[in-house]
């Protein structure tokens, strides 16, 4: 079950997307976010769908893999969809008890499905072709002016690489300690709310005992290799842009200006 | 005499569909048999663990079967939670399952989560603590207070206290000192005899699973390369050269000695070689 979850993995790869610069990349996401907020009607929609195609496309990533991503979302997407089905006004076409569904309240779910759908799929494919390190280095170099404000940038991104790391490694923990207890007869599948809270703790108990355990002996290495934060800190790998990075941040500013004109003619 | 478990050519893909797919375990039929002593050996990655954990129905086979006593152990839910007690299964590093406040309580989880009455959990926490060489007077300590050893024999304990017909060990001695490893393999031993149940060890030791094992299963990229007892898989010490194992060194040794032509039987415990050596030794006196 936590194997569907595949939050911050990566896919190790050779294509084109993953040999983009992380803050190609990023950019590159923000405007695609950009366009996806403010697209409006189909011939927008259509285009950032073009878009994510492409990437997907050219990444190699199975599309099945990326769909697999949004199962832990499925709730959310399906709420989102009724609330504006139900929601919205405008030309009846059925009508039943306190429910009314509109013309526009399909076509306004369905967009939000879609938009939703393509936010997901767009940030899931940048973790899924950029290595945790990759990702926070492009992070800590894009952000790299709010330095002079004092924002402390580098500890940031540190603790966001971190972060990246470890949740599959916490992830095959739990999943571990899910089969040991399970071993033990432990069962979380039956019984009230109650019961199967406190189901959780020989989960959770060891989990958090071995998160921490992790922390410090993470920082003791740190320590041990003389890390001090940022300061003349160097890198092994000095990100560059080539030229197919900057095809892929035209094509990008293409894709948003398309967008923003298509918009105010109402497409 | 029937096997008390067996697999029909078992497969296991995990991650199907996905750029990390990777069949771990190819057409693996093997037989467990009532009260014996099971090595399973393999060089890491060759499907050991990913085997045994379909052994308590934790993995489900991507084709093939599993029988507990003839019956598929995924015939019904009610007969899969019953072989998980039947068949008991101790992760490897099984110190880090750990939770409850005190070592007892850890113990107790097993029988109580099988619906035993308070007694009978008393009574098998105790014994239980009994088998793995834990003294009574840690079972009221925080089992977090324990020493990294002593943490493992709570864990093998909490399963030995289901008291199971099968009890599989994932490389149970890893990372312990020589007396340890030789006081757990002992205790295992006894809960063995005692309780007449059958014992899978896992283990990449050559010398562990040749002095304990009475029948050995080699596993190579999630095939059975071999199958048999410890002297019938010794003697193909080049073979297992071959997979990247190698024998233990006092057969290495006397395979050397035959080589050079000396007329000594094939042994792979230290105690054999002994045997042997001052039994040549008499025939040939210098
Ligand atoms: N949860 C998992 N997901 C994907 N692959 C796995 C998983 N567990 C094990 N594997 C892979 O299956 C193979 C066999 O692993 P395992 O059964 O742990 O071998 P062993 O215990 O003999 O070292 C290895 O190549 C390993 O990488
Ligand atoms: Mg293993």
């Amino acid at each position: 079950m936590l194997k569907d979850i595949t939050l911050g993995q990566f896919f190790p790869g050779s294509t084109i997307v993953h040999r983009l610069d992380p803050r190609t990349k990023l950019v590159l996401l923000v405007g695609y976010i950009v366009a996806l907020f403010t697209a409006r009607w189909f011939v927008t929609y259509g285009l950032v769908l073009a878009f994510l195609l492409l990437a997907v496309g050219l990444s190699r990533i199975p599309p099945k893999t990326l769909l697999r991503s949004m199962k832990p979302l499925l709730i959310v997407i399906v709420i989102t969809g009724l609330l504006n089905l139900f929601y919205t006004s405008g030309q009846v076409l059925v009508q039943f008890w306190i429910f009314r569904i509109t013309r526009e309240g399909i076509v306004a779910a369905a967009l939000m499905i879609l938009r939703i759908t393509m936010l997901v799929c767009g940030t899931f494919l940048l973790t899924y072709t950029t290595s945790p390190i990759a990702l926070t280095d492009g992070l800590e170099l894009l952000l790299g002016p709010l330095k002079r404000l004092h924002v402390p940038v580098h500890e940031l991104s540190m603790m966001m690489c971190i972060a990246l790391r470890f949740i599959p490694t916490l992830m095959e923990e739990t999943d571990k300690i899910i089969s040991a207890q399970k071993a033990r007869g432990a069962d979380f599948e039956t019984g009230n709310l109650l019961r199967r809270a406190k189901a959780m703790l020989p989960i959770l108990v060891p989990l958090f005992i071995s998160a921490f355990r992790r922390a410090d002996e993470l920082a003791t290495a740190m320590e041990c290799r003389c890390y001090h934060g940022g300061e003349g800190r160097t890198r092994l790998r000095q990100p560059r842009f080539l030229l197919h990075d900057f095809l892929a941040l035209g094509l990008g500013a293409a894709l948003v200006a398309a967008v923003a004109i298509l918009r105010t003619m109402g497409l | 005499m029937h096997p008390i478990l067996e697999t029909k050519d078992l497969r296991h893909v995990y991650s199907a569909g996905t750029p990390f797919e990777h069949t771990a375990l190819d057409g693996v039929s093997l037989s467990i048999f009532p009260g014996e002593f099971l090595g399973i050996i393999g060089h890491t990655g060759s499907g050991k663990s990913t085997l045994i954990q379909h052994l308590n129905a934790l993995l489900r086979p991507t084709s093939g079967q599993v029988l507990l006593g003839g019956e598929d152990i995924w015939k019904d839910k009610h007969f899969t939670r019953q072989a998980r007690f039947r068949v008991g299964l101790v992760f490897q590093y099984p110190e880090y399952q750990l939770f409850e406040e005190t070592v007892a309580k850890d113990i107790a989880f097993g029988p109580k989560n099988m619906g035993l009455q308070p007694e009978e959990i008393d009574r098998r926490v105790r014994e239980a603590a009994g088998f793995a060489g834990l003294p009574e007077a840690l079972l009221d300590k925080s089992p977090f207070d324990l020493s990294g050893g002593q943490k493992r024999r709570v864990a093998i304990a909490g399963v030995i206290a289901m008291e199971p017909e099968v009890l599989i060990l994932d490389e149970p001695t890893a990372g312990l000192d020589p007396a340890g490893r030789e006081s757990i393999l002992d205790n295992l031993r006894r809960f063995q005899q005692a309780k007449n149940a059958a014992i899978v060890m896992v283990s990449h030791s050559m010398e562990e699973v040749a002095a304990n094992a009475g029948r050995l299963i080699v596993m190579d990229e999630g095939r059975v390369f071999a199958d048999g007892a410890p002297a019938e898989v010794f003697a193909r010490a080049e073979a297992l050269q071959q997979i990247g194992l190698a024998v233990p060194q006092v057969t290495a040794v006397f395979l050397r000695l035959r080589a050079m032509g000396l007329s000594l039987p094939p042994v792979y415990t230290v105690e054999q070689a002994r045997r042997a050596i001052l039994a040549a030794k008499e025939a040939r006196p210098c």
